[in-house]
């Protein structure tokens, strides 16, 4: 039977893709996606762990992270349209005004 | 101590969060008015004045509420003042700026107030469900300021990337909380702490992994090495007074989320002492050797401020009430005269075409000796010079740090001191010494911009002199907790 390591170990291995993402993707509209991978993991591994204590804290936390994370690409895509619009590119090797 | 079975729904508690809250609504509806627009700074002043004043009322009556939820003790009091007057500061010397820039929009001054409220959120809690909505709360305001010039492309990559990297620490320190969550089965620091001793040896592991990742999400908010790539970038892309506000509020409220998490939740871990070690000697000393090399005064004041927060780390992994008053203390002082010096380069920028290299700086005690005087102080302030108060507040943070026999510690830490003297009266020379080619577009001073150095200047040299009070503010503030 599955067992909270199971979940445990998918979360993590998301949470790992989205870090990865994060750190050599060069396209914005991706990196916002593994960011958003990456709070979503973290959701899977509460759910996980709220269900194996048999707590309802962890379920109602998640959907407070849900909300925070469409805040965030609210304001994420916003940003990304406003920078397209002065630049016509969405890759972030271009942004290189400020060194990273 | 604190009441902690206090279950009731009691709105005094968060009366200072709600005065700013409404502040920035009675803003946003009034955007679609001609006339109401332009009372914005007006609306969101009145907003954080009252919040000030509850804030100062609720000082010396702790109190628990919304089911353990929300803890308003003299240590949340603290953070609220200092956060309320640091906005309040900003307030006053950014309009001009903002008007000069073209970019003077009411939208501003409410996501001033939202991200005020969401720093308050962050240090009125002992829950880390509370402590990650107040983050995002504070950040997502935060991410649309450093963005806020939509037609400067520095501007605009600032908002990208102070966005990405937020949202990148917020994914760390959520799967810190999911951790925590999982091997200790609650969210709540006071029941984590009460309870420390009896997570199960399996459940170990669990918990610190979710106390590193924690930290690295902390990290990234506080600016810490090897976490502070952004910090450069997006403080010299956003516009000026905004990157004033970046460098004193979140950061007193990443610290004051740190300090509640690992000096009163997680207190009994043994080897995050040793992490704070490392992170407070990596981020004094490369951010004082990075700042060394900077032409531009706003990355450098990056650099210093990624160096100030090395400073306060050293408290961390010292631990105890009196290391942590005089970080607390710390946090206080560098708000003053870091707000002072950014005022000043705000000041400066009004010209236009000016984008605060330190070139620029060049004839200024000739065109405005006044300005330039109090520059000197700021930057000897920052430094650590007496009679400053930059200079008592690293006097008690080492002196707590020999206390508590970290002497290694404390001696990088003066170690770094004396290199950032270096390039703090880099920029005093340049305004001094150097000759300036070409004519001096005198600036004129708005009142609000003379009250802003006038209050810098007093506080930077007052409490450098008569450090009392703050200190025993300060104390309050630990021992509330402790």
């Amino acid at each position: 039977m599955f067992g909270i390591t199971h979940f445990l170990f998918i979360a993590v291995l998301l949470f790992g893709v989205g870090v990865t993402g994060v750190l050599i993707s060069r396209n914005i509209i991706v990196l916002l996606m593994s960011v958003e991978l990456m709070l979503n993991a973290a959701n899977l591994a509460i759910i996980a762990f709220s269900r194996a204590l048999n707590v309802m804290d962890g379920h109602a936390f998640v959907f407070l992270v849900l909300t925070v994370a469409a805040a965030e690409a609210a304001v994420g895509l916003a940003m990304v349209i406003t920078i397209f619009n002065n630049r016509r590119s969405i890759n972030i090797d271009k942004y290189s005004l400020l060194k990273w | 101590m604190i009441d902690t079975t206090a279950a009731s729904i009691d709105f005094s508690i968060i009366a200072p969060e709600i005065a700013l809250l409404a502040a920035a609504f009675i803003i946003l509806v009034s955007v679609y008015n001609k006339k109401m627009r332009n009372l914005a700074p007006v609306i969101a002043t009145a907003g954080l004045l009252v919040s000030l004043l509850i804030a100062i009322e609720q000082m010396g009556n702790p109190k628990t509420g919304f089911f353990g939820m929300v803890t308003c003790d003299d240590f949340t009091v603290v953070f609220k003042i200092l956060f309320v007057i640091s906005s309040l500061l900003i307030l006053m010397f950014g309009r001009r700026y903002f008007v000069s820039k073209n970019i003077d929009r009411p939208e501003f001054y409410a996501l001033l107030c939202i991200s005020t409220m969401g720093m308050m959120v962050m240090a009125s809690t002992t829950d880390l469900v509370v402590i990650f909505l107040g983050l995002e709360i504070m950040s997502v305001p935060l991410y649309v300021m450093a963005g806020m010039d939509k037609r400067s492309l520095e501007s605009n990559e600032a908002g990208i990337k102070y966005l990405i990297m937020g949202a990148f620490a917020s994914g760390f320190l959520l799967m810190g909380i999911a951790f925590i969550f999982g091997s200790s089965g609650t969210t709540d620091l006071r029941r984590i702490a009460a309870d420390f001793q009896f997570i199960g040896e399996n459940y170990q592991l669990y918990f610190n992994a979710g106390a590193v990742l924690t930290l690295v999400g902390f990290a990234f908010k506080v600016a810490a090495v090897p976490f502070h790539s952004w910090v450069p970038d997006v403080y010299q892309g956003a516009p000026t007074p905004v990157t004033a506000f970046f460098s004193v509020g979140p950061k007193a409220a990443g610290f004051a989320a740190l300090l509640r998490i690992f000096n009163f939740g997680f207190e009994d871990m043994e080897f995050i002492s040793d992490i704070f070690w490392m992170l407070a000697v990596l981020t004094m000393t490369v951010g004082n050797i990075l700042a060394l090399r900077q032409g531009n005064i706003k990355r450098m004041l990056a650099y210093s401020s990624i160096a100030h927060a090395g400073y306060i780390l050293v408290a961390f992994a010292v631990g105890g009430s009196a290391a942590m008053s005089a970080a607390v203390f710390y946090l206080f002082a560098y708000g003053l005269f870091n707000l002072g010096s950014f005022a000043i380069i705000t000041q400066l920028e009004i010209r236009s075409g000016c984008k605060s290299e330190l070139s620029e700086l060049s004839g200024l005690s000739k065109a405005h000796p006044y300005l330039s005087a109090a520059l000197t102080v700021f930057m000897l302030a920052l430094a650590g010079f007496p009679p400053t108060v930059g200079f008592i507040g690293k006097f008690y943070l080492f002196t707590a740090a020999i206390d508590g026999g970290f002497i290694w510690l404390t001696i990088i830490g003066v170690l770094n001191s004396f290199i950032s003297v270096y390039y703090y009266l880099r920029v005093v020379k340049v305004s001094f010494l150097e000759k300036f080619e070409g004519t001096f577009v005198p600036v004129k001073y708005t009142p609000a911009m003379m009250a802003v150095l006038l209050i810098t200047l007093a506080g930077t040299l007052g409490l450098g002199i008569f450090p009392e009070k703050l200190l025993e503010i300060s104390r309050a503030a630990i021992f509330a907790f402790l």
